[in-house]
């Protein structure tokens, strides 16, 4: 087996190997293009020991204040609920012209918010973006947090929320009545419910073996059988990896096109209608561009204030800001698009219902929400084309503030101006959300937040082992 | 990279410890090179190139999420078709018992659900990845160490060279041991 190493007689395979391992060695060879992605020139251990730092330590003044707040706000989703489901959805402010109002626009804002995160964990890793290691684990945290919030509303707006399962095709006693696969109210619950599921498996395989590293490093009983359990004793075996990354990008090649798939399929439940300002072949791609945008701008504002009050300024940067900016820019930019062709086709159509809905949509009682969103969505992030707004972390918090009031409205506009004033002016009405439907937008908030924060203090929120591997980037 | 004959009396293993990824590698590469078994590896996180260096073949796992895939498809198209046109078809707004296109979407999501979860399963499966697992875990493995396991099938290994060899890469430590979980 051992050959005596001064015997060494190479072939030709050998020799090119001999040398490859002689450059390894000497010059590791790096692009001088790039700069690198963290900053402070950080060893292996400082990454381990810096992140780990955040969930390790002490919760401080700060995280407690937002906790507290996060908790109220959730208390009163509680209420609102208990509210809704004990006495009836005429709690809310719906009536027989709008059916479908805030509920709706919560739920498809949420699922909006919910897209950035395996946008940026499986298309950027797909298309080998590497600056996506820092902002990954918790884009994906808040997409989870964010499904699970746009869950609530389809389920409480059933009205008897306990039969939510009656969804499912399952054989059952009412002479096995299956569902309608022909609805795209049922396509929506497999696509948000697979979504969820493989959103989740994704982010828990991610975290597997960071999970192992604060096992390592777990100084109490607890802690260290806390994630002794989950990190299932993985040990950076290199079979391990290697089957691990293969499956980790299958994943990101599966969850590539899923991304795509949900909000097509939300957009699909107002698309396959027949209403004005619905019915409509551009909605698939409008929401999609708009979901990455709406998402994009939620990890914006929470990465700026996770990155201040975590320290975290070397491995999120002004760079990765920066790139994100650019996403929101270009898909902001894609959703202002679908505004002015969705006003042109309703012109173009010469159908005088689309032309009355236009009209009403743009110079109606609510064009005030109208211009919200036109506004906040694609006029404002027009400022990202200069580089002093993709760089000053003020300004990025308040577009990215702004862009997801904007994206709540279009999705009121949306829906509200296509329902209030329907084929019958004699049903023409206006709708004002109840004190209920509020305290429920209120506390989907405060179940995002509350989730969010016990996540911060219980996981490693940014990937350990993925940043370990981006270090050398751009360093020579 | 051979991991049978655990049996072998004269079985030993020598855990080189480095402290970067380029080190680990190329004296992963001379010691195949040199004729030395390479057990394994283990590393912070995936070091790129590495399987190559330890002569590690690509997974098979791509197969078992196609074939879990071509499963959720089937599965899915069985059930729509099945449950829509033939045992209880209802007539739903005109539209034909086999509407074939609006079928689509829930076959789709069904494929990659089941793609995604049996090829996780299998993942964890096959590297015996569960709650109760008891892996030999090496110090610092999950921070900042890098460690090349080394199988010695026979007496043969020149301990003297390959100590050379080890400290021409900067090894920082370096056990040996009879036994390996």
């Amino acid at each position: 087996m051992a050959v005596p190493m001064e015997k060494l007689g190479l072939s030709k395979h050998e020799a090119r190997l001999q040398n490859r391992i002689d450059r390894i060695a000497e010059h590791p060879v790096y692009s001088p293009l790039r700069k690198p992605l963290i900053k402070g020139d950080k060893t292996h251990g400082d990454v381990s020991a810096d992140i780990s730092r955040i969930h390790e330590g002490k919760a401080g003044a700060a995280w407690w204040v937002a906790f507290a707040i996060a908790v109220t706000f959730l208390v009163t989703g509680l209420i609102a609920g208990y509210l809704t489901v004990t006495i009836g959805i005429g709690t809310w402010g719906l009536n027989k012209t709008v059916g479908w109002a805030f509920d709706i626009t919560n739920f498809v804002f949420w699922i909006g918010i919910g897209h950035a995160g395996t946008f940026i964990s499986a298309i950027l890793y797909l298309f080998n973006q590497k600056w996506r290691t820092s902002i990954n684990r918790s884009a994906e945290a808040m997409t989870l947090i964010a499904v699970m919030c746009a869950g609530v509303f389809p389920i409480i707006h059933m009205g008897r929320p306990w039969l939510f399962y009656w969804v499912l095709p399952y054989p059952n006693t009412r002479g096995t009545l299956w569902v309608n696969f022909r609805s795209p109210l049922l396509w929506d619950f497999f696509a948000i419910s697979t979504y969820f599921t493989i959103s989740l498996v994704f982010w828990y395989l991610g975290l597997v073996p960071d999970l192992a590293t604060a096992r390592d490093r777990a100084t109490t009983k607890w802690r260290k059988r806390f994630y002794t359990i989950l990190a299932l004793g993985w040990n950076g075996s290199n079979r391990t990896w290697s089957r691990y990354e293969t499956v980790y990008g299958m994943l990101a090649a599966l969850a590539t096109p899923l991304v795509l798939s949900v909000h097509s399929i939300v957009s699909f439940d107002f698309a396959t209608s027949l209403i004005p300002g619905w019915h409509s072949t551009i909605f698939p791609p409008y929401f999609v561009a708009g979901a990455v945008f709406s998402g994009f701008a939620m990890v914006m504002t929470l990465m700026i204030v996770v990155r201040k009050v975590m320290n975290l300024q070397d491995y999120i940067t002004i760079k990765h800001l920066d790139n994100m900016c650019k996403v929101t820019l270009l898909t902001g930019s894609i959703v202002g698009l679908a505004y002015i062709t969705e006003l042109f086709i309703g012109f173009y159509s010469g159908n005088p219902n689309e032309i009355f809905m236009i009209i009403n949509r743009v110079l109606g009682p609510y064009a005030w929400a109208y211009w919200i969103m036109f506004g906040c969505n694609a006029l404002i992030p027009q400022l990202f084309w200069f580089k002093r707004f993709r760089t000053t972390i003020p300004l990025i918090f308040a577009i990215s503030i702004l862009v997801n009031v904007g994206m709540w409205f279009e999705r009121f506009v949306i829906i509200t101006t296509s329902l209030h004033r329907d084929y019958l002016p004699s049903s023409w009405v206006m709708y004002f959300p109840t004190p209920v439907e509020l305290g429920l937008l209120l506390g989907s908030f405060g179940l995002f937040f509350t989730a969010f924060l016990l996540f911060l203090r219980l996981f490693p929120v940014i990937s350990v082992n993925e940043v370990k591997g981006v270090l050398r980037y751009g360093k020579h | 990279m051979g991991n049978t004959d655990a049996a072998n009396k004269n079985v030993r293993f020598t855990a080189v410890f480095f402290s970067n990824e380029d080190d680990l590698k190329a004296c992963a590469m001379e010691a195949r090179l040199r004729g030395i078994n390479v057990y394994d590896v283990f590393s912070p996180f995936p070091v790129h190139g590495i399987d190559a260096a330890v002569g590690l073949e690509p997974s098979r796992l791509t197969w078992i999420g196609f074939i879990a895939g071509v499963f959720g498809l089937s599965f899915a198209l069985v059930l729509q078709v099945w449950t829509s046109a033939y045992d209880w078809a209802l007539n739903v707004g005109g539209k034909p018992f086999n509407s074939f296109p609006l079928f689509i979407p829930v076959a789709f999501e069904l494929t990659v659900l089941f793609a995604g979860l049996i090829s996780i399963g299998v993942l964890f499966m096959r590297n015996r990845l569960w709650i109760f697992s008891k892996k030999k875990i090496f110090d610092g493995v999950t921070d900042d160490r890098f460690v090349l396991v080394l199988q010695q099938m026979d007496a043969s290994l020149d301990t003297k060279k390959a100590r050379l060899l080890f400290e021409k890469y900067n090894a920082v430590e370096i056990t040996e041991g009879d036994e390996f979980v």
